[in-house]
């Protein structure tokens, strides 16, 4: 009998707690085979963030720092430099590394940290309960915008990949989805290389991943996939968006 | 070839992102019975038709389906 | 030994790096520049890590994670950047992760001056961020205990698993005095078997967190921290007293007024006052049993506490006293530091109001 597929060493045994059709568990997956792959489960040290995936530790199979609200990428820094020859990532949400944690994404990259990054950008506060995020589209209703985000209140929706890449130290960013099994399997393409290049020392990271919050958004979860690819890809386009 | 997909019945969520994605659409909600969360989960119709392509595995949220051929 | 003539910043940053300290992660603030400064030359020198961080939050945060992942971690500061480190030290206390936090303190609130003051006692011995946690804090009154001190830090935090603050004021870090580089007594540190170094083996990930999301779950968390707290409180409270053999008024006093109240001490022994000084080198855990045993012999009159503050310490020794004895004040705010004479004519006052 040979196996066709099964659920990665790289994650626990644990179910996860995520809402039904939530990004979160592919994304998940897609990191713990990256890791299986690549023979790294047991060296890599990963830092999980606040928002829904604060648990993280409870799911990868890795060693696990829970950090505050948005430092993940300076808990990465303190470990990274202390074990230059592990790999380590953040794993963050919007709220996490785009709102209250934007200044500690930005000089890691600028340092140029050899760390990697896995951005999920589902354009809301999920823990919370759907609150507006810096990544909220213009229009889209949040807890916190319950008219939608209008440009003129709220400014326009921040482009992570694309702004963290003016920074010397990103040698690799590239944006993807996780809504159809073409995307996934291109996605988890971009998470391995994203760590093939860190263990290279090349440098700092980063992949964003457009994710779904069915629950927040208050879609089912096959409108949630639709949204992600026709509505967030068109203002998040996906691709690399620099790699040196 | 016979292609067998197992389903970790009791950690399925009924998101239903297998059965949009499988090809052959042989994929439904069992809604015969809940399982132990409550869902109704996800279950083969028709096991011969299965082609192993494991796109219904790799969008599973939840790890919920293994696919093996003997 | 041979004295050398060091700058108290300097000093410190030496102690650290001699007490095997594996990272420094800073960001630069008045008046302790020196200490990232020495530690930016010195700790690549020796193949070990300094880091500019963009902020005091992401320094304490790196902190957090060297010493999350197993590392003799050491981050410092002043008065408003110790402000912004309180969020990294409330997670290292939460997660029982040892770290060394040294404040050279300054004039406050808010940006306030850049000369020596006391005013971070509420928020260094209380805990200072969110939640049930308290600091081991060693306050130093020279250099030489300054460096005694930080090299012992290392050792207290690894052996209860705590951050330790080095409470120093800007006098301790801008002065140059002689010392001698003698070794410390090194405790017994357990094995970081806690730390998330990598799984290497080991049948199960280790993940560090602070959040127990169930009120029972975090509830007997922090019943442990307690219990740790208490076991710290009874072996580490520490003090120097001077002249309180016959003495009837009795000066409490920390860091570098502490050594002015000394001076103080002898005048007033000159004028047939007979006072002594009660210095608690430990404000948390604070030396409350010897300074309440003191306090209560019929002999002492009154207690006088001075501070660069405007009365913090002043709470903790009226909660030793008690109530056994008139407890009076003296201090001086925002960077200014009390003279002689200013103590000695509050300790007059204070010796007759006790009689």
């Amino acid at each position: 009998m040979t196996t066709v597929y099964r659920k990665t060493k790289g994650l626990q045994d644990t179910p996860l707690h995520y809402c039904p059709g939530c990004s979160h568990g592919i994304v998940h997956k897609l990191v713990g085979e990256v890791m299986e792959e690549l023979g790294i489960i047991d060296t890599t040290i990963a830092v999980c963030p606040v928002g829904c995936a604060v648990f993280a530790g409870n799911y990868f199979a890795c060693d696990t720092i829970e950090a505050a609200h948005g430092r993940a990428p300076a808990v990465a820094t303190g470990i990274k430099r202390t074990h230059p020859d592990q790999p380590v990532f953040t794993y963050q949400g919007d709220g996490d590394l785009a709102s209250i944690g934007a200044a500690e994404i930005v000089h890691a990259a600028m340092r140029g940290e050899k760390f990697t990054t896995i951005f999920i950008n589902n354009a809301i506060y999920g823990m919370t309960g759907g609150q507006m995020a810096p990544t909220t589209l213009i229009g889209q209703r949040a807890t916190t915008a319950p008219l939608g985000r209008t440009k003129d209140l709220h400014g326009e929706p921040i482009r992570m990949a694309e702004m963290l890449s003016t920074m010397g130290g990103l040698v690799y960013a590239e944006r993807v989805c996780v809504a159809d099994v073409p995307n996934i399997i291109k996605a988890k393409k971009a998470i391995k290389k994203a760590f093939e290049k860190q263990m290279n020392n090349e440098g700092f990271t980063f992949v964003e991943v457009l994710c779904a919050c069915p629950t927040n958004w208050g879609m089912t979860t096959l409108d949630a996939n639709r949204w992600v690819k026709e509505e967030m890809a068109a203002y998040y386009p996906l691709g690399v968006i620099k790699e040196v | 070839m016979k292609v067998i997909l197992e389903f970790d019945r009791d950690r399925c969520k009924g998101c239903e992102l297998c059965i949009s994605v499988c090809p052959k659409q042989i994929l439904a909600l069992d809604k015969g019975s809940t399982n132990a969360k409550g869902y109704y989960p996800a279950t083969v119709t028709d096991q011969d038709a299965c082609i192993a392509c494991a796109s219904c595995a790799r969008i599973c949220p939840d790890s919920v389906i293994s696919i093996y051929k003997e | 030994m041979k004295k050398e003539l060091w700058k108290g910043n300097e000093a410190i940053a030496e102690a650290a790096i001699r007490a095997g300290c594996d990272c420094f992660f800073g960001y630069p603030i008045t008046p302790q520049n020196e200490i990232p400064e020495y530690m930016a030359l010195r700790m690549p020198q020796e193949g070990r890590v300094f880091v500019q961080s963009e902020s005091e939050v992401a320094a304490i945060n790196m902190v957090y994670g060297a010493a999350a992942s197993g590392k003799r971690a050491m981050t410092s500061s002043s008065s408003p950047g110790v402000s912004l480190k309180q969020e990294g030290i409330s997670y290292l206390a939460a997660t029982n992760l040892p770290a060394v936090i040294v404040n050279v303190m300054r004039g406050g609130p808010g940006l306030g001056s850049i000369q020596p003051s006391q005013a971070d006692y509420y928020q260094a011995t209380r805990g200072g961020g969110n939640g049930d946690y308290r600091t081991v804090v060693l306050a130093p009154c020279n250099i030489q205990e300054a460096v005694d001190l930080t090299q012992e830090a290392f050792d207290l935090a690894d052996a209860y698993r705590t951050p330790v603050v080095l409470l120093a004021d800007g006098m301790i870090g801008q002065m140059m005095e002689p010392i001698v580089w003698r070794d410390i007594p090194k405790r017994e540190c357990p094995p970081k078997d806690w730390a998330a170094s990598g799984r290497n083996g080991r049948d199960k990930n280790v993940f560090l967190t602070s959040l127990l999301i169930e009120a029972a779950d975090c509830e007997a968390h922090n019943l442990e921290l307690e219990k740790k707290y208490r076991a710290i409180a009874e072996k580490e409270a520490r003090w120097q007293e001077r002249e309180t053999e016959d003495c009837e008024i009795l000066i409490v006093a920390y860091g570098t007024p502490s050594r002015i109240a000394m001076s103080a001490v002898e005048q007033l022994r000159e004028k047939g006052i007979k006072a002594g000084l009660f210095r608690p080198i430990t404000l948390w855990p604070f030396p409350e049993q010897a300074l309440r045993q003191l306090a209560q012999q019929e002999r002492v009159k009154s207690v006088l506490t001075v501070e660069m503050s405007l009365g913090q310490m002043v709470d903790d020794v009226r909660l030793a006293v008690n109530g056994a004895k008139p407890v009076y004040f003296e201090g001086r705010s925002g960077g200014s530091i009390p003279t002689v004479k200013e103590i000695v004519d509050a300790a007059e006052r204070a010796w007759k109001g006790g009689l």
